[in-house]
């Protein structure tokens, strides 16, 4: 994977859902980032599009019920590790009717 | 010419269907806020903002607003919730503009303030701190904050509605709140404990035009408070039922009220005998009428949510409700004659007017 070179000390990627970027106009699906947990890539993304945070954690805090953070193919919770040059995904889990 | 706009939230998005003063042919807009459900739609006719509140399961709970009569939205939780470690809030369920500033309800009980339009929001925390907040149960669509009620004259005064915990009422800008429940039921207690002071299931609450009165829509009757919410008279005699959810104030008379009573709490809530009726006072709850001209008389097997009928301001006065199963009626006659705005809409949570002159 190809991560460039403004990406700080720890650079990481986050991969965002179409969903996600509607809801913030000007975002984009693969995001360029140094984070080293998935909280500091949450306040990363709420840093350059603000409420990003709000829609992705709530404030017990803990990533939402519905969605899913996954790091290197597992379930993330907020304080999970990101390995330097790891992808992010970040999910809406099955729900609705 | 006058623009009157219907304001319709769904559990699938927002919608917009728009008239003109005669209200006879409508179109419809939407859906809005991404599909996500929102629960109560509304215009601040001081700033022409539309805002919604709504709460998705993926994303959480958020305001939308539109500073362009829905051609464009944005969202914003900021400040929208409890301090740490306290259940999140899971939605928005209701906005009310007064004096520029929004208040919104919230899932679980809340109050919330925006002094910058729907922008950022401050925790009206004196509810919280209440003593009975402990005790506090939730109703059939969780604990909720759904009815916001201002004095026209005092600002300091606002009541509000929770299901399943009654009513409360500030006199001091929500530093401090006091039940004010007293004559209303609470039939799911013993029989002996029926009229708490609090755990009321109060489904809707409105304002008498130009006048002191309360009038309430209950999980258990009808009533009337020409007190500030003192005590409440129960006016369900003359209707079918003491079951229903919306209650609609005439834009001008304060002794004229629109109810939708439905069968009953456990027998599929429906509008009664499968015929779709909207009843009126004319005489603060006295006696009833039922309007049912336009409104399907066999095979009706709905209901109507709570803030689901609205009012507008022409003269004569519109009447508009939406059903769970996505019809919205609507009556430019005060409720004499009833006509489809619209059908197949997703379920229909709220309405509310807007009319531009």
């Amino acid at each position: 994977m190809e991560i460039g070179h403004n990406s700080g000390d720890h650079p990481v990627v986050a991969r965002l859902q179409g969903v996600m970027v509607d809801l913030f106009p000007g975002s984009t699906r693969r995001v360029e980032m140094s984070a080293r947990t998935v909280a500091e890539m949450i306040d990363e993304l709420d840093r350059r599009w603000p409420g990003m945070g709000d829609r992705i954690r709530d404030t017990r805090p803990a990533i939402r019920k519905h969605m899913n953070v996954f790091v290197e193919g597992e379930r993330a919770k907020l304080d999970t590790e990101i390995p330097r040059g790891a992808e992010v995904f970040i999910l809406t889990a099955i729900s609705g009717g | 010419m006058a623009k009157v706009m219907v304001l319709v939230g769904t559990k699938k998005g927002a919608f917009i269907a728009e008239s003109d003063e005669a209200r006879k042919d409508w179109s419809l807009r939407g859906p809005f806020c991404n599909t996500w459900p929102i629960h109560h739609v509304i215009a601040d006719p001081a700033t022409g903002a539309i805002h919604g509140a709504g709460g998705n399961e993926w994303f959480g709970p958020a305001i939308w607003t539109s500073k362009d009569l829905g051609e464009t939205w944005t969202h914003s939780s900021q400040g929208l919730a409890y301090e740490a470690g306290k259940e999140p809030v899971s939605a928005a369920w209701s906005v009310a503009p007064r004096d520029g500033e929004l208040y919104v309800g919230v899932q679980p009980a809340g109050l919330f303030r925006s002094a910058d339009g729907g922008a950022s929001f401050e925790h009206v925390e004196g509810l919280q701190q209440h003593p009975t907040r402990p005790e506090w149960n939730a109703g059939g669509a969780g604990l909720i904050l759904h009815s916001i009620v201002f004095d026209p004259k005092d600002p300091q005064k606002i009541w509000i509605g929770i299901s399943s915990a009654g009513v409360f009422f500030t006199q001091d800008g929500g530093k401090t709140w006091e039940p004010r429940n007293k004559g209303t039921r609470a039939d799911f207690f013993p029989e002996d404990q029926r009229y708490p002071e609090f755990g009321q299931c109060v489904h809707n609450m409105v304002r008498a035009a130009g006048s002191d009165r309360l009038y309430q829509q209950n999980h258990c009757g009808m009533y009337r408070s020409d007190d500030g919410g003192e005590s409440w008279q129960s006016i369900e005699e003359g209707l079918p039922s003491d079951f229903g959810f919306p209650a609609g104030a005439h834009p001008r008379d304060p002794e004229t009220l629109y109810l939708i009573p439905l069968n009953g709490a456990e027998k599929g809530r429906f509008v009664p005998d499968g015929k779709a009726a909207v009843w009126r006072t004319r005489d603060g709850g006295r006696t009833w009428a039922d309007l049912r001209n336009g409104l399907p008389q066999e095979n009706a097997f709905f209901g109507v949510l709570r803030q689901a009928m609205a009012t507008d301001r022409m003269e004569p006065a519109g009447v508009y409700f939406g059903t769970g199963t996505g019809t919205l009626y609507g009556s430019a006659d005060e409720g004499e004659s009833w006509f489809e705005i619209a059908q197949h809409l997703p379920t229909i949570s709220s309405v509310e007017t807007y009319v531009i002159d």
